[in-house]
């Protein structure tokens, strides 16, 4: 008996599926993963676990948080990027923060739980804390004294033009007091809980203000990494902690500085991404080396 | 040595790499699709499949034989993650959710690779390795017998035969895909990537919390990922994971992955038109378009120009230390040239105008280089409408490669380059109609930008996404299927049509009349036509969106 053709064909693309489901959707990553189980590859493939006195204490390639258990930082550590995947360096939760580089204006509702941080405010709170906790200018370009964006959402007369009637700091509530006392002569206001200047008619206007071009903090320290793992920090930012880690622990900076650049990696072949340094492993050999005080 | 110099460095030994396989590889992937010697496993999954591999197929056969193929692909798919909870290696997950088993098994199908899940959280291994990473082999393996149909119908005359799909298919995935996977998936692993079966690894860490390393079968994913410029990461965070791409080095070699066929197959075009310089000439238009791509894009976010970038000091949010800002840019721009959709950083976090390249990328139609196989099938549709164009402007009947470009073949060749327009900019403007845009992370011209990114990607299988977008409820999942569905297909079933008509003809000698297609003039107008086109038809909908929050 013949089939029809239509019939005909789609029984010989079911075999096929099938066919290639077994070639090269079992024996192909099995006989992989048998590979991987040759010695001195099965340390990669299984994840470059890392051990220490007995306990499997994470991965090489992935980077972990060096807080306590309410978020703050462990002094004595040197600090990973921020982190947007779970509550942070969650490897069952990998994400990034997704926010535009216009994203400036915070929602600040009247009920906490439904505020949120725009993605400059966030970048401008980080570089306020991380300054103080390692003793330096935290301040950024956008950015107001209290760590939030500095933006305006300034009123015209009509609309886009004309003389400015009204200014909003929308990133600013009280008890804050606006970055600025006046803009074009008219007196800046805190940002009311719940209001929308946008939708208001107000336009978004960031203030440079006066900080650093160059700030202290680096930018890799205030801003989340794209797989929110990142296991490696600048050695801007972590020659930024070499002092604060080092009086923790008691420790001459010198020799915390030679740590940092044992855990340093390059580029490889001199030209391929950017040096960094692996903060798992450099606060590992930070433990050995010197107990904390 | 500064990031700029470096990441210049990194483009250039790219180039170079791409430029001294094209000849070797080309050639090597000219004898596979070509050759009629079958191997003994290829006879043995010929008696399996129950095909003759000597018997060829018209277009419409070979046309029915892909979908078929492609439509058993995605229904075996679909059950396939719809009883995940009952099979090995599940990890413990639920069955996933209808509209997204729907959206996933048509995006993996279509070489799309678009994800409304998340891989860690929703996928077990087995429907990873078994089903998602099979779909990664064969719909390349699609894209590019579909791609060699076409060449067959300029390099035959007076016929109506296109060759066999399912040799096609059978060849390309064992003699090109799998050989590259196995070598690369050693090279990945070398680098750290992972490839093991594990359900995660609970540690300790050192301040006393709790972490899960995760494990599976990723390597042998991540290589095909690449190389069949699919984009579906095992992960969630995609290539940006340090065990999918662990190190600087296996950054540089992924984005080679991701260029090393569609950049070499204008060599088995020339080689099976019998004149190599139509190869060069194709591979020039590629390699013009993609390497001003990526200059541009870099440019744009080194510049760092927007409110955060320069609060921050540099476009560092969403990327990772190790790949810093050039060699993301470069992987943004890799992926979106191409039909990848694999991102090491996020785009929605890029600058304005760097996040726009890469949707202009897409735009471009992924033709340069584009995907494997639908890359040169698109840009020979363009040659084709550019000899048209040319045609008009002396008043002489166009022909390429000796084959008369009459109505009906420009008639395949415009309902071709119609459809992916259509379907980004009226998805888009569905979305609005409906109110779903409001799940866009963003608001404002970047709400927009999100909502556009969307359609773009999935109309032009290419997988990637402004990722701050929900997209897993029923509508989006619905509306991107059916626009990764369409978007692969309805192009597809014009380019075999215009293979079979041009296989009829008999070949015209060329005359005085005749303008040489290998030259640097024609070259020029190729690029030319194609940035025209998509000038003219995206234009008003980028400067609604990025333009309108970059200027």
């Amino acid at each position: 008996m013949r089939l029809p053709t239509w019939i005909a064909q789609h029984l010989a693309a079911l075999r096929a599926v099938l066919v290639f489901t077994v070639l090269l959707g079992l024996v192909y990553p099995l006989a992989l993963v048998a590979l991987g189980q040759l010695p001195g590859l099965n340390h990669k493939t299984d994840g470059s676990l890392i051990t220490s006195g007995g306990t499997t204490v994470g991965s090489a390639l992935i980077g972990q948080s060096f807080t306590d258990a309410d978020g703050n930082p462990v002094a004595r550590y040197f600090q990973s990027r921020p982190s947007a995947a779970g509550d942070g360096y969650d490897p069952t939760a990998t994400s990034a923060s997704n926010l535009g580089p216009e994203s400036v204006v915070d929602t600040i509702a009247t009920d906490p739980e439904e505020s949120s941080e725009s993605l400059l405010t966030q970048v401008c709170g980080r570089s306020k804390s991380v300054g103080e906790l390692n003793g330096v200018d935290g301040r950024r370009p956008y950015c107001t004294d209290d760590g939030v964006g500095a933006v305006l959402a300034v009123f015209r007369a009509d609309g886009l033009t004309g003389t400015v009637t009204r200014v909003v700091s929308v990133n600013q509530a009280a008890p804050a007091t606006p970055f600025v006392s006046e803009y074009q002569g008219v007196s800046v206001e805190l940002a009311q809980p719940g209001e929308d200047y946008v939708a208001a008619g107000g336009v978004i206007t960031p203030i440079r203000g006066d900080a650093p071009a160059e700030p202290a903090v680096p930018a890799d320290a205030v801003t989340a990494s794209a797989s929110g793992l990142d296991p490696q920090i600048s050695p801007a930012y972590a020659e930024l902690q070499v002092n604060r880690v080092a009086r923790e622990r008691g420790a001459d900076p010198a020799a915390v500085r030679k740590l940092v650049e044992e855990h340093t990696g390059g580029r490889a072949l001199g030209f391929m991404g950017a040096p960094g340094v692996n903060v798992l492993e450099l606060n590992l050999a930070l433990d050995k080396q010197f107990a904390a005080r | 040595m500064t990031m700029t110099t470096a990441g210049v460095i990194f483009v250039l030994t790219l180039v170079a790499a791409l430029v001294a396989v094209y000849k070797p590889f080309g050639d090597y992937m000219f004898r596979a699709v070509s050759g009629t010697k079958q191997s003994r496993v290829e006879r043995g999954i010929f008696r399996l499949v129950g095909v003759n591999p000597a018997a060829e197929q018209t277009w419409g056969v070979y046309a029915r034989s892909v979908l078929a193929f492609s439509a058993v692909s995605i229904l075996f798919l679909y059950l396939f993650q719809r009883v995940q909870n009952h099979l090995w290696l599940s990890l413990g997950f639920d069955p996933v959710v209808p509209h997204g088993a729907w959206n996933t098994a048509v995006s993996f199908v279509t070489n799309t690779n678009w994800q409304s899940y998340s891989g860690e959280s929703t996928m077990g291994h087995l429907v990873q390795m078994a089903g998602l990473a099979v779909q990664n082999f064969v719909s390349a393996a699609v894209g590019i017998a579909v791609a060699v149909a076409l060449v067959r119908g300029f390099a035959r005359s007076r016929t109506g035969q296109l060759g066999n799909f399912w040799v096609d298919l059978t060849r390309i995935t064992l003699r090109i895909l799998l050989p590259i996977a196995v070598l690369g998936a050693i090279a990945l692993m070398i680098g750290g990537a992972v490839q093991n079966l594990s359900a995660g690894t609970d540690v300790s860490t050192l301040t006393g919390g709790t972490q899960t390393i995760t494990g599976g079968p990723v390597a042998s994913q991540e290589v095909i990922k690449e190389l069949g410029t699919n984009g579906g990461g095992f992960y969630n965070v995609n290539s940006a994971h340090p065990f999918e791409n662990p190190t600087t080095w296996t950054n540089w070699l992924e984005i080679f992955l991701i260029f090393l066929i569609p950049f070499s197959l204008p060599r088995v075009f020339g080689r099976m038109v019998g004149q190599n310089r139509q190869g060069y000439a194709i591979a020039a238009v590629m390699g013009i378009l993609a390497f001003l791509s990526v200059a541009i894009t870099n440019i744009f976010e080194l510049a760092g120009h927007g409110t955060v970038p320069q609060a921050v000091g540099a476009a560092m949010e969403g990327k990772e230390v190790r790949f810093d800002v050039s060699n993301s840019a470069t992987f943004a721009a890799a992926t979106t040239l191409t039909s990848t959709g694999a991102v090491n950083s996020f785009h929605d976090s890029f600058t304005s105008l760097g996040g726009m390249m890469t949707m202009v990328n897409m735009m471009l139609g992924e033709v340069a280089p584009g995907g494997t196989g639908s890359g040169l099938y698109g840009l020979l549709i363009l040659a084709v409408i550019t000899v048209f164009v040319a045609g008009l402007m002396v008043g002489r009947t166009p022909e390429y490669l000796g084959k008369k470009i009459g109505s009906r073949e420009i008639k395949f060749a415009s309902l071709y380059f119609l459809i992916t327009p259509i379907l980004v900019l009226v998805g888009t403007a569905a979305a609005f109609g409906t109110g779903n845009n409001s799940t866009a992370l963003n608001v404002g011209p970047h709400g927009l930008s999100e909502v556009l990114y969307a359609f773009t990607s999935a109309s032009n299988n290419n997988g990637s996404a402004f990722g701050g977008i929900t997209v897993n409820t029923t509508w989006w999942d619905t509306a991107l299927g059916l626009c990764m569905l369409l978007g692969r297909f309805l192009p597809l079933i014009f380019v075999l049509a215009l293979a079979g008509s041009l296989a009829r003809q008999a070949p015209t000698p060329a005359s005085e009349g005749t303008l040489p297609t290998h030259r640097p003039l024609f070259i020029g107008m190729v690029v030319g036509v194609t940035v025209v086109l998509v000038a003219l038809t995206f234009l008003p909908a980028l400067a609604l969106g990025p333009l309108a929050e970059g200027l």
